[in-house]
């Protein structure tokens, strides 16, 4: 078990090695893309280019260029703005990280929940006309784009009801959980509703599938020839079984989204998270900062996916020598 | 290949009446998306590509301006007509370069429809094809796909499109004799097929590595046939219903990826339209004019559901053992 773990980490570093390739090879080598013009701005006289490539190192060699980055990026920490000239990245990314943390926990917590009833009640109804409808609800969720649902939402709790209904909803923004708990939840509602709502309906379906599927396993028949109760079999049964590959699944979303995949969420409700300055960055072109935000997304997806291996290979004993 | 197993599938589908209805709304859509330039010409008489900052339209027999003087707050600014529900003028309403809402979403659809189906295909061609060779192949070749296609799933999908956006948008793509230009709808096709290939080409992997321990493929790389012709006469026709499988899926995956890319500014480009640029158009105009935003979500949900149900259809039917 130990050296499965050891030897799940080590591959998780050398995935991040090559993903640190991958996104510096996109950003400074692609064909035809010269990083430097972006820099100097529109209709930079030769000169000015120049200067510019120098002063960013961008004539030396691609290696030499992906090294100095990532000294930047992991040891020295001072990675600059190429537009906010002398603007950190990494403390901005430090900063942001709470707030991305609190969506994402709160979003993943109403998920789940939501989500196991929903796909526990489909298949223990399968065959009444309660299970489409929860699969109906499953799919528009997962058909609705969660930014758009993001806007209606505002539209309705910030302007066409907010004098009735939901006059006790906040103005859009962050107030940190250290500073008041109340205000905290009370501005990340809705937010983690419109986050939980594509993954409630993904988690669902899958959930329903899996139980379905478990259900016609010969343990549940031999759980049923015991005379065990249906309800029982569900539950502490075919449920049991049918909760492991959610939680690999789970791990790869909940670390995709906390890297920035919550991006449009933050943004339409004006969270300052990761998202929210990767949106930003992209809105003037600063590469440095976009760049360190994916690699950071993919640090976190990385990592997540490790412990959920572990984690599956705990759970589940033929994963350790697969 | 026989068409026996695809007859049977296909009888299955016809008969999944969600399915089916599925279909129906999606060609509805897409026939009202194809006759855009017929109702922009024909019925509302009016350029959505063109700023019309200044025109006027008759409402109930009167004549108003298309934009009119804000008269909330200090009065600067304007507030584009709303909703006339008359067919004829502005029947949403227009957006804040006085253009017609209606006439822009139909425009729109097509270009989120051709983007959604285009990238669809090209996913799944290219991703059937890494997953047979990798799974074929296996070794070194397995192994280099296989890490490549870890690494690239490690990224997550969005902020890898919108890296790859941020610098196909500006200068264009030139790979040898493939030339694209920045503004071009081929950059977002492009982009969303490469992200979502490892979401495809896994599962075909894997089923191909199954496959290839079957007696039957076992039996004719015996007999002597090449790598190639097993690949084709007897793996490729066994994937291809994994493959087919994910097409509808993958239409409504990539149609959400689009709009919100273009919500982005990084997706479809001026003056090009598509579902997620209106609603980007409509963020000013969220309090005042909501119907720029809700519209093309409702388009946008509305073929994402179909899509879904539809591809829930095409997988009952291709997959006995989900019957």
């Amino acid at each position: 078990m130990l050296l499965f773990a050891v030897r799940r980490l080590a591959s998780a570093v050398l995935v991040l090695f090559a993903i640190s390739v991958l996104v510096f090879l996109i950003f400074f080598a692609t064909p035809g893309v010269d990083p430097a013009a972006r820099i100097a701005g529109r209709n930079a006289d030769p000169a000015t280019l120049a200067q510019v490539r120098h002063s960013f190192g961008l004539d030396r060699p691609i290696p030499i260029r992906y090294a100095l980055m990532m000294r930047h990026l992991f040891i020295s920490r001072d990675l600059e703005s190429f537009v906010n000239r002398g603007a950190k990245v990494i403390p901005q990314i430090v900063q942001a990280t709470p707030v991305t943390l609190s969506l994402v926990l709160g979003a993943a917590v109403i998920w789940v929940l939501f989500a196991v009833l929903m796909g526990t009640v489909a298949a223990w109804r399968r065959g009444t006309v309660a299970d489409p409808l929860i699969m109906l609800a499953g799919v528009v969720g997962i058909s609705l784009p969660v930014y758009w649902l993001g806007e209606v939402v505002n539209l309705i709790t910030q302007s066409r009801l907010h004098g009735s209904v939901f006059s006790w909803v906040p103005p859009l923004g962050y107030v940190s959980l250290t500073d008041d708990p109340g205000q905290w939840a009370l501005h990340l509602l809705f937010p983690w509703l419109t986050l939980a709502v594509l993954y409630a309906g993904i988690y669902a379906r899958l959930l329903r599938s899996e139980l379905v599927a478990n259900l016609n396993e010969d343990y549940v028949r031999t759980a049923r020839a015991k005379g065990i109760s249906e309800r029982r079999i569900l539950i502490r049964h075919a449920l049991r079984c049918s909760l492991i590959p959610i939680v690999s699944l789970f791990g790869l979303d909940f670390g995709a989204l906390v890297g920035g995949a919550a991006l449009l969420t933050e943004v339409v409700f004006g969270l300052p998270g990761v998202g929210k300055l990767t949106y930003d960055a992209l809105q003037t072109v600063d590469l440095p900062m976009i760049m360190a935000t994916v690699i950071y997304a993919a640090f976190f997806v990385v990592l997540a996916n490790a412990v959920v291996d572990v984690l599956y290979a705990r759970l589940d004993p033929r994963a350790r020598h697969a | 290949m026989s068409a026996g197993p695809w007859r049977i599938a296909a009888g299955h589908l016809a008969r999944n009446r969600a399915a089916m209805a599925g279909v129906a709304v999606f060609v509805v859509i897409a026939l009202a998306c194809l006759a855009a330039p017929l109702y922009a010409e024909h019925v509302a008489h009016t350029d959505p590509f063109r700023s019309n900052v200044s025109g006027t339209t008759v409402v109930d027999g009167r004549t108003v301006q298309v934009l009119a003087p804000s008269s909330t707050g200090l009065g600067l600014g304007v507030t584009p007509i709303g909703p006339t529900w008359d067919p004829g003028h502005y029947f949403l309403g227009a957006d804040n370069q006085g253009r017609d809402v209606l006439a822009r979403l139909l425009y729109g659809g097509r270009n989120s429809l051709f983007i959604g189906l285009i990238s669809a295909l090209l996913c799944c061609l290219i991703a059937t094809a890494v997953g047979v060779l990798a799974g074929y192949a296996g070794g070194p070749v397995d192994a280099l796909l296989s890490r490549t296609l870890d690494v690239v799933w490690s990224i997550p999908v969005y902020l890898l499109a919108i890296c790859l956006s941020v610098i196909l948008l500006t200068s264009g793509l030139r790979l040898g004799p493939i030339t694209i230009s920045a503004g071009s709808l081929w950059v977002p096709i492009l982009i969303i097929a490469v992200v979502y290939v490892p979401y495809v080409a896994r599962p075909v992997r894997g089923q191909v590595v199954a496959l290839r321990n079957r007696d039957y493929i076992q039996a004719a790389i015996g007999t002597g046939a090449s790598d190639v012709r097993v690949m084709r006469r007897d793996v490729l026709p066994n994937i291809l219903p994994t493959a087919i499988v994910f097409v509808p899926i993958m239409m409504a995956l990539d149609m959400l990826t689009e709009s919100a890319l273009s919500f982005l500014s990084v997706g479809v480009q001026p003056p090009d339209a598509s579902w997620g640029t209106i609603i980007n158009d409509g963020l000013g105009l969220l309090y005042t004019r909501p119907a720029v935003t809700i519209a093309p979500g409702l388009c946008i949900a509305a073929t994402a559901v179909a899509l879904n149900v539809l591809g829930d259809g095409v997988r009952d039917a291709l997959d006995p053992g989900a019957r």
